[in-house]
């Protein structure tokens, strides 16, 4: 176990994660309805396999995953499809959209997927990926990319590295940690899987610093598993170490390539509970169709770690904490830099939902009215992709694409920081958020516009080509009459 | 229920324009007292009809301009700039120097190229440059500093309030008894005259390392300077190629000619090298944006200087330095983008 | 004096021999390649010439005005009249107008009868067929033009928002 370089820029700020940490994990109560959007994985969304009225088992696969990029679904209870239809969804707060509505049948009457794979031995590589893909495995730590597409596309010649990103450094949420405390055998287990998938020659399981219970437990695990290819590293914990590719250059001293992959560089990085899942699969034959979420924040009586199914109503799991105390105020998906702000608590957990801030005015830091800016510089202090969103904010109005391309807006990670520190109070990353589609839009359209060209370019060569050949063609069949007169 | 939403994040450190620019002022308090027990009470008269000034113009600007008064009366900025630039003029200047100076900064250096934020150039040196170049007498007529002989020729408060506001003197004074060069002016006079650098440093008005008071009121600055690095209201990249720049230029000239040019020590002591360095120069808005554009900017206006200090028209060249830097800002800023993350290296 | 005048010309040299230092090599880029670049490639003929190059053509000789493009729009005029030094001036009524979201050609297979009649006029050949076979439309490689439409013996193509575009 070895302490790494800090992370560049960044910021220390208080974890809030005490009061989440100090129960076991305790399970969410059942739902009577379950809504499942069938978008809520990076990619595209994916088919339903069951009609309206059918009845499902728990474990059920419900939706099959789009050509491309996407994922299964599972029923996450036993019942009757009541609906597939738009409904509103956290992921989605501009408008519903289309979900499989499962009404609980109390029976939890659960469907045999396929046989549990114990050892690895048992199948290949490819066997392995396209195993942990039926099983639904979409990455936990947020964008839900689904596992076995990004696995199938980072093999590469000797192996990637393997990197568990356990480093949960935002404030409020603690799933991982708790998941690191009391399922650490679970994670080594999906690590072992993954080396396997992927061919790899090791396993890093990073960890922040002021996590001495979860480190503990995942010495014990890998002891337990005697595997020697698996290690921890502790990173210092400082918000956002936890962030891929911040993570990646701490580790292994190594920079994601902009426009690239960690794929690129030889690496391959999951969330621990992404790991944790793939082993509740193989090993325990259950599909990824519950997950932990944290409910904390001063807005909620009781603030613990709850193993949710997926498509239970945010509201259930505010009543299983106790309820809202009388100062609630806001409530956020996620944590207090990167998370969501929600209108109303009648919204489904989904597969990327680690937690619920409760929040009210302790929790919250609001900005103060927004002044011009000052340039003094503090932002590019602590952006951890080494941008100036000072230069930034500056090229936004008016909106200039050429600059904002070269000073990286769609470099931003959006992590907050640099709206943290801002003395004159600007929601940079939220500018920066708005901004990012515009300036695709621009480099697209610039983009076309070449390829527009090369083919008219091309089109035009073509017809002269042909013309020339026809000159040609004709000037040859005129030729054989006059040669005879001029020999 | 219903609840409100605001974009992420949540949580913001609690600061504000109006709180850097109290820090700024606070940290300016000690070259304010001593700049007061060595020159006399004039200094807090001009600082007062600065400010008012200041805030004036900016009502005036923001009106015009339809913009809210009150953040921007409240963030304190004018009074930043008002208080910089009644330290670079004479305590006993007459009451329409540093009105007009202070206007023109704030209505033409700041409001006109859109306010807070927006100036390219600082308008507190913008203000003095106007003013030495329109006015250059009244900008040389200093005082002599407590120390020196000069008793009989002291003023009251309520005289020294009279001198600015009437420019008149009470009976038993003149104008030259009273007033005396700046040290830097006094020694690009006595060097003229062909003293050397020993010589013309003997001269009462030096003291141990610079001018006499100035000497003090430059390591009081420089203490207001380090608590503002301490506080993190600037960073060290400015303030040290600043000096740098200009102890390696005193330091070359000094070790070529040791009579005919001062030492780096003097040079950082006299005038406005610290003051310049780390309230002056240091000014974010006009100022380049990468740390390795600051470095170049700082040691830009060390060096300008020097240059201007020894070789120019005028005695003391930090205004004028931090100017002409101001233009090549963009220039800088093009040329010293860092490299950011998963970008070739 | 001379010491002034030594200091400046070294300040000057040292700030050109800096300049040149970073400054990236820049190729030498024709004018009309300059104007073609602003140009939005659209192939549509609206400007009177056969294409965005030779419409380029025509202002780089001077005998096309730089408010002849409705596909570029105030943006592409305002660029042009910036690089040519001449007044901007708005598009010109006269060379039609464009819908303000992206569009794309979209033939009607039902009807299509395979005449090819459409793919010879697509000046960047993003249809796709065959005598007596279904043509098609590459949405991703149509630019919009609509010169498509007009040679349709059947009267077959009409024009959409692109993929992906919300209204």
């Amino acid at each position: 176990m070895t302490s790494s370089q800090a992370l560049r820029g960044g910021l220390r700020i208080e974890a809030h994660k005490q009061r989440s940490t100090k129960h076991h994990i305790r399970t969410a109560s059942h739902s009577e309805h379950y809504v499942i959007p069938l978008d809520q994985h990076s990619g595209r969304p994916a088919l339903p396999l069951v009609k309206v009225g059918e009845h499902v088992r728990m474990y059920q696969p419900i939706a099959q995953p789009a050509p491309g990029i996407s994922a299964w679904l599972h029923a996450p209870a036993s019942g009757e499809v009541v609906a597939i239809e738009p409904r509103p969804a956290p992921h989605r707060l501009g408008a519903p959209t289309l979900s499989i509505v499962i009404a609980n049948d109390w029976c939890d009457e659960p469907f045999d997927n396929a046989a549990a794979i114990v050892s690895f031995e048992q199948i290949s590589p490819k066997e392995a990926c396209e195993h942990i893909a039926r099983g639904g495995i979409v990455g936990l730590g947020g964008a839900a990319f689904p596992t076995a597409n990004k696995l199938e596309s980072s093999l590469c010649e000797n192996g990637p590295q393997l990197l568990l990103n356990g480093a949960e450094c935002e404030p409020y949420i603690s799933c991982d940690e708790v998941l690191m405390r009391e399922r650490a055998e679970d994670i080594v287990f999906g690590a072992r899987a993954l080396l396997h998938a992927l061919c790899a020659p090791n396993c890093t399981i990073a960890i922040e610093d002021d996590v001495p219970e979860a480190q503990a437990a995942l010495v014990k695990a890998i002891d337990k598993a005697g595997d020697s290819r698996i290690r921890i590293r502790v990173v210092p914990a400082i918000y956002p170490a936890g962030g891929e590719r911040q993570l990646i250059a701490t580790v292994f001293d190594a920079e994601v390539p902009h426009d690239g992959l960690p794929a690129d560089i030889g690496v391959v990085c999951q969330n621990v509970g992404t790991a944790a899942a793939i082993a509740r699969w193989l090993r325990d034959r259950q599909p990824l169709v519950s997950r932990i979420v944290t409910v904390t924040g001063d807005g909620v009586r009781d603030a613990t770690n709850l193993e949710t199914r997926i498509g239970t109503p945010f509201a259930s799991l505010i009543a299983d904490c106790g309820g809202y105390t009388e100062r609630m105020s806001r409530l956020i998906m996620g944590g207090s830099m990167m998370g969501t702000p929600l209108p109303h608590d009648d919204l489904p957990v989904i597969k990327a939902t680690n937690c619920i801030v409760a929040a009210s005015a302790l929790d919250l830091q609001p900005r103060g009215p927004e002044m011009p800016c000052i340039r003094c510089g503090a932002c590019s202090q602590v952006c951890p992709a080494f941008l100036l969103p000072q230069q930034l904010y500056w090229y936004l109005q008016p909106f200039n694409g050429e600059q904002l391309e070269r000073h990286g807006l769609l470099d931003c990670i959006e992590c907050g920081c640099c709206d943290y520190v801002c003395p004159s109070q600007i929601p940079l990353a939220e500018r920066f958020r708005e901004s990012k589609p515009l300036l695709i839009r621009e480099l697209d359209s610039r983009h076309n516009a070449d390829a527009a060209r090369a083919r008219f370019y091309a089109r035009n060569e073509r017809l002269e080509r042909l013309e020339a050949e026809h000159r040609a063609k004709l000037a040859e069949k005129r030729r054989p009459k006059s040669e005879p007169s001029s020999s | 229920m219903i609840f409100p939403t605001a974009p992420a994040p949540h949580v913001v450190a609690p600061d504000s324009v109006g709180r850097v620019m109290r820090i700024v002022l606070y940290a300016l308090l000690p070259t304010v007292v001593l700049h007061v027990a060595f020159f006399g009470v004039g200094l807090l008269l001009q600082i007062a009809l600065g400010s008012a000034t200041a805030l004036v113009t900016e009502a005036v600007a923001l009106r015009l301009r339809r913009k809210p008064l009150e953040p921007f009366l409240k963030d304190g900025s004018a009074i930043v700039t008002a208080t910089l630039l009644a330290l670079c003029l004479p305590p006993l200047a007459p009451w329409w120097l540093i009105v007009s100076g202070t206007a023109f900064a704030i209505l033409l250096a700041k409001h006109l190229y859109g306010g807070l934020g927006a100036n390219p150039f600082n308008p507190a040196m913008v203000g003095y440059a106007v003013l030495l170049v329109s006015f250059p007498v009244q900008l040389l007529q200093w005082l002599p500093p407590a120390g020196m002989d000069i008793e009989h020729v002291k003023l009251t408060v309520g005289e020294t309030i009279g001198a600015i506001l009437t420019g008149s003197l009470p009976s038993r004074l003149t104008w030259d008894a009273v007033t005396s060069p700046t040290p830097l002016d006094a020694l690009r006079t006595n060097l003229k005259m062909g003293m050397t650098m020993a010589e013309a440093q003997a001269a009462p008005i030096f003291g141990t390392l610079g001018g006499r008071g100035w000497e003090w009121i430059n390591l009081a600055t420089l203490a207001g300077g380090i608590a503002l690095l301490a506080l993190r209201i600037i960073r060290w990249h400015i303030p040290v190629a600043m000096l740098s720049a200009i102890v390696v230029c005193a330091s070359l000239m000094y070790v070529v000619d040791p009579g005919a040019y001062a030492g780096p020590i003097f040079h950082l002591t006299s005038g406005a090298s610290l003051l310049g360095a780390f309230f002056i120069a240091t000014d974010p808005i006009s100022a380049a944006t990468s740390d390795r554009g600051r470095l170049i900017y700082g040691a830009g206006i060390g060096v300008l200087t020097y240059v201007i200090r020894t070789w120019g028209g005028y005695p003391d060249g930090v205004a004028f330095a931090v100017l002409l830097m101001n233009l090549s800002v963009p220039l800088i800023d093009r040329y010293t983008i860092p490299r950011i993350y998963g970008h070739a290296r | 004096m001379i010491t002034a005048l030594v200091t400046i010309i070294l300040l000057a040299t040292l700030a050109g021999l800096a300049t040149v230092a970073t400054a990236k090599h820049v190729e030498e880029i024709s004018l009309v390649d300059r104007i073609d670049a602003l140009l939005p490639q659209t192939q549509c003929r609206r400007c009177t010439f056969e294409g965005c190059r030779p419409y380029a053509e025509a202002i780089a000789h001077g005998t096309a005005d730089i408010n002849q493009c409705p596909p570029g729009g105030e943006r592409t005029a305002k660029a042009l009249a910036r690089l040519m030094g001449v007044e901007p001036k708005p598009v010109g009524k006269e060379f039609g107008t464009v819908p303000d979201y992206p569009a794309v050609a979209v033939i009607d297979e039902s009807t299509c009868i395979g005449c090819t009649k459409c793919i010879q006029a697509c000046p960047v050949d993003a249809i796709v067929g065959a005598s007596r076979h279904m043509h098609t439309v590459i949405a991703a490689d149509c630019t919009g033009c609509e010169l498509c439409i007009p040679p349709c013996p059947v009267d077959c193509i009409v024009m959409r928002p692109a993929p992906g575009v919300m209204q």
